[in-house]
């Protein structure tokens, strides 16, 4: 299986390259990718840059512009596409149908991954990407449970891409309008859920409270540790009580099904994380690689070591971790 | 404009649909869709049954009968779901997943394109005209600016408008999970779920720790817990080219709401002022009632 990590800029990028990566996936510097964060993602320099370390260590290159255009903007993801595809990177990941089909015309030698945004979660949508846009892989969402896995990639005639470590999205990917419910702006249309402008954090007798356009996320006692309020991950009340109603701040890590994706046909394993630091691509990085290998040189024996866990327990939200809808008691 | 009914989103026994759809019958709506959008697990009405609830509707009213189809599509067991719904032979189907449009477009059928679908430009509504869509229910979260250039960037491709359905009231439907909150919020499984969400035919309400109402939960669906009214801006509704206005099936005050837009399509003056959000029709954040629409 292929690892694919995440790079919001060239140090991230040259972490992964060096700790054995085999795909490092970037975005550009504006609205076209799903991490449109202040100072983050490539501007031209940078890309080539990154184009280059890539070639020169042998890895491969893959650009998300896996946002939905607006018509009023669409000539910035037809840029962004032809950017891709004229320095020959190794693959575009999209979801929207109209950047999809501008590639597959005008660039038919552009390798095409279906990004996990299109929320294609069974065989017949990804059967309608092969026909249209020849697809060459999918990466599911994280709403599958294991056995759904197999199912679609037994079915599917698309390789398959599945997360393996990071944020947890609880929502089917590309069918969230939360963060636009509340802000404005959704993962959709801008790139970003819960963003970091709308945040606000205050002080007062009842605790630390975290706010996203002055709606109380969640309030954390001093004895309480306190996370960025992504607004599906904030303690709200139902019924008269106080919980995490929708998810908990936790993060997803599928180590331990590592066999079990590669039994199944996996193609691909994806960290999460282009919003990132380089010391998190790096550790992240390290530890799937070294899972990887030895699941290669002795998948009977393979085990997970704790060491590996406790380094990416250090690295997850809430220093948890889950296994998500791949495992059925999570849903 | 059309007065459409949407899929009722909610879990309602046989006996709850049953009056609720006698009641609608004689209301003016020009299309009534019937299924389950959103769980799978819900079975107290098969394929089979919403089948005989179109026909029985279909002799009384003269309201055009679709049948929506589930949103999120994971197992093996809803695939073919999905297939025999597509292949039901006698009702036009609402697309909510490509999976659906997937299927329908082999078979040449024509289809509703759904709000859970991501058609937001005018490239991506063309692929789908080319796999049969005649009507386009744009993602909730479009505002009139935005779903209005969609339609222009279409027509600048030198092709032939869908029908635009806006969906005008009722709880928004903003997201999807594998995760059930209406089980999660009870403390069940999923998977022993005891169909708890039919205790709450409206939803159960979310709000902030001070007490802001935000969400409605909805088994695997998340919505909005104000509802949207889209009535007080009806001037903007038809100079966007609405073709119809959706109403979302609540478990209360139906007949009014219908009613209500109805004398609005027959020429009374919209109100100025109506409970519900807004937002996203102005551009702005989904729960926020938009001032200069003269909402209070």
């Amino acid at each position: 299986m292929q690892l694919v990590c995440p790079a919001g800029n060239l140090p991230a990028l040259k972490a992964a390259v060096r700790h054995g990566a085999d795909a490092v996936y970037v975005g550009f510097r504006d609205d076209t990718n799903a991490r449109h964060f202040a100072g983050l993602n490539m501007d031209d320099k940078q890309f080539d840059a990154a184009v280059a370390h890539i070639r020169q260590h042998q890895r491969k290159l893959y650009v998300a512009v896996n946002t939905y255009p607006q018509p009023q903007g669409w000539e910035r993801w037809q840029r962004a596409v032809d950017r891709a595809a004229d320095h020959g990177v190794d693959a575009m990941i999209a979801a929207d149908p109209g950047v999809l089909g501008y590639a597959a015309e005008r660039h038919p030698q552009l390798n095409l991954h279906l990004s996990v945004q299109g929320s294609a979660t069974n065989a017949r949508a990804l059967a309608f990407y092969v026909q249209h846009y020849n697809i060459r892989r999918a990466v599911l969402p994280r709403v599958l449970s294991l056995a759904q896995v197999r199912q679609v990639a037994a079915s599917a005639t698309v390789p398959i891409e599945v997360f393996a470590f990071g944020s947890l999205c609880i929502m089917a990917e590309g069918r969230c309008h939360l963060s636009s419910y509340i802000t404005g702006e959704s993962p959709n249309l801008c790139g970003v859920c819960s963003p970091a402008k709308a945040v606000r954090w205050s002080e007062d007798a009842e605790g630390l409270s975290a706010r996203l356009s002055e709606v109380l996320i969640d309030r954390y006692q001093p004895e309480e540790p306190a996370g960025y309020p992504t607004l599906c991950k904030g303690r709200f009340v139902v019924d008269g009580k106080r919980f995490h109603a929708l998810e908990e701040p936790t993060s997803l890590d599928t180590l331990d099904l590592l066999p079990k994706l590669a039994a199944m046909g996996v193609e691909a394993v994806k960290i999460e994380g282009r919003q990132r630091s380089p010391a998190y691509v790096e550790q992240v990085t390290q530890v799937w690689r070294a899972a990887l290998d030895a699941h290669r040189l002795a998948p009977q024996r393979f085990t997970v070591k704790d060491q590996w866990r406790q380094v990416l327990a250090g690295l997850s939200e809430g220093s948890q971790t889950t296994l998500g809808a791949y495992h059925r008691s999570w849903q | 404009m059309k007065l459409s009914l949407g899929p009722v989103l909610y879990y309602w026994d046989k006996e709850q649909l049953g009056r609720f759809y006698s009641e609608m019958s004689a209301l003016p709506l020009d299309v009534i869709y019937l299924g389950e959008t959103v769980c799978s697990k819900r079975r107290a009405m098969g394929l089979d049954h919403w089948l005989g609830l179109g026909r029985e509707l279909q002799a009384v009213s003269p309201a055009q009968i679709v049948l929506s189809s589930l949103t999120l599509i994971e197992a093996a067991s809803e695939l073919s779901s999905l297939r025999r719904l597509c292949d039901n032979g006698e009702l036009l189907v609402e697309a909510n997943d490509m999976g659906a449009v997937q299927y329908l477009a082999e078979r040449k059928l024509p289809f509703v394109a759904g709000p859970a679908l991501n058609l937001y430009n005018g490239h991506a509504v063309a692929k789908l005209l080319d796999c049969g869509m005649i009507r386009w229910v744009p993602p909730v979260e479009c505002s009139a600016t935005l779903i209005r250039a969609v339609l222009d960037q279409v027509a600048e491709l030198g092709r032939a408008l869908p029908q635009l359905e806006v969906f005008a009231y009722g709880h928004l439907p903003l997201a999807y999970s594998a995760r059930c909150f209406t089980a999660r919020a009870e403390n069940r499984p999923k998977d022993d779920c005891q169909f708890c969400c039919i205790n709450y035919p409206d939803g159960l309400a979310l709000s902030s720790q001070e007490g802001q109402a935000l969400f409605t939960l909805n088994g695997i669906q998340t919505m909005s817990a104000e509802v949207t009214n889209l009535l007080a801006d009806y001037a903007g509704l038809q100079a966007c080219g609405a073709d119809l206005l959706r109403l979302s099936p609540r478990a209360q005050g139906m007949v009014e709401v219908v009613e209500a837009f109805a004398r609005v399509r027959q020429g009374e003056a919209p109100p100025l002022c109506v409970d519900g959000c807004n937002g996203y029709w102005h551009g702005q954040a989904g729960m926020l009632r938009v001032e200069e629409a003269g909402l209070c």
